[in-house]
Parts: structure tokens; C-alpha cells; sequence
């Protein structure tokens, strides 16, 4: 197993604990803030994630979808946030 | 692949998962949400990035343009502080309290509204 194998094993068992940490804050709260900054932080490791596993299946297929899914994240982060300071998501 | 080229995208791998690592123990740890705020937004974006340089040397070793990542790393580095921005926006039109020591005059009272 060469070297970049290897980072890639703690790269990705990493990544895993922080989504697990950003869930378990995203299931607690206490606030609706909270949940919502834990779900940003969740699509952020998603992204990481997806583009370690890009690399290790040696694969370019993934990278689009992690462009997707950073898009998604950061629409349903903005749309969240205006609903809580606004109470109406388009004005 | 390169010797030197591997080498550099293990080490940036790993300071990039330990930084996304860091930015979630805070987020799980920190006592209040202005703290929680600051932790993930700084930390992951850096560890989002760094994967991304490591995907973007990968890439270049075979000889492929990383176009995908550059285009993710960008967005990601535009898109992080606006989103950090909304969200302490709607805690604060929420009137989350800090648990940090600031005087009780240092914040201006807000205009009824």
C-alpha cells in the first residue's frame, strides 16, 4: 500500500467522525440555528467526502456530483437562514 | 505517479481531514452557537479546500485538467462566509444570547421594529 492509499484511509476515516459529530449536533440542537449551521457543515464533509472517494476509485465521476451537492447545500443553507430572519424565503 | 507529487497530496490530504476533524469538534463542542458558528465555517472551508488540491495534483499527475475541483473550490471558498453570514444573521434577528464576556453596554440596544 503506497502512501497516498494510506492518507486516504485517515482522510476518510476523519471526514466520517466529523459526520458523525455534525450529526449528533444536528439531532440535539439546542436551537434551530444550530441545526441549520450543523447541516451546512454536514453538506461541507459530504463534498470532502465525495472527492476523497473520487480519488481513491480513480474516477472523474464524482466531482460533478460534488459540485452538486456543494450547490445544494449552499441553496438550502441561504433559503433556511432567510426563512429564520425573514419568515418568507423569496421576498 | 511522482514521488514528490504523491507525497504532496498525502500531506495535504491529511492536514485537510484533520482540519475538517477540528472544525466538527468544535462544532460538537463549543458552549454556544456564536462559538459553534465559528469553528465549522473557518476549518471546513480550509479542509474542503485542501481536498481539493490534493484531487487537483492527483488529477495533473495523470495528466487530466482539473476543471471540476478548481469550479468546486471556488464555489466553496465564494459561497462559505455568505452562507456563515445568513446564519448568524437569523441568530441574531432570533436574539440568540452569547456566553462570551462582553460588557453589557457594548451591544447598542436594537430599534423596536
Amino acid at each position: 500500500m503506497n502512501v497516498l492509499d494510506m492518507a486516504l484511509n485517515i482522510g476518510i476515516v476523519a471526514v466520517t467522525l466529523a459526520v458523525l459529530l455534525c450529526a449528533w449536533r444536528l439531532l440535539r440542537g439546542p436551537t434551530i440555528t444550530d441545526r441549520v449551521l450543523a447541516l451546512d457543515t454536514l453538506y461541507m464533509n459530504a463534498v470532502a467526502l465525495i472527492v476523497l472517494l473520487g480519488i481513491r476509485w480513480n474516477t472523474a465521476l464524482l466531482f460533478e456530483g460534488a459540485l452538486l451537492v456543494a450547490m445544494l447545500g449552499f441553496a438550502s443553507t441561504v433559503a433556511l437562514a432567510r426563512y429564520l430572519s425573514r419568515g418568507d424565503v423569496v421576498e | 505517479m511522482q514521488p514528490f507529487l504523491e507525497w504532496t497530496a498525502a500531506a495535504v490530504i491529511v492536514i485537510a481531514a484533520f482540519f475538517l476533524l477540528v472544525g466538527a469538534i468544535g462544532l460538537a463542542r463549543l458552549p454556544d452557537f456564536f462559538m459553534r458558528l465559528h469553528a465549522p465555517t473557518k476549518a471546513s472551508t480550509l479542509g474542503v479546500g485542501g481536498v481539493l488540491v490534493a484531487s487537483m495534483l492527483v488529477a495533473a499527475s495523470q495528466g487530466r485538467p482539473g476543471i471540476a475541483e478548481l469550479l468546486i473550490t471556488l464555489f466553496v471558498f465564494v459561497t462559505a462566509p455568505v452562507s456563515a453570514n445568513l446564519m448568524a444573521q437569523a441568530a441574531l434577528h432570533l436574539q440568540l444570547h452569547s456566553r462570551a464576556p462582553v460588557p453589557a453596554d457594548a451591544v447598542p440596544e436594537r430599534a423596536p421594529d
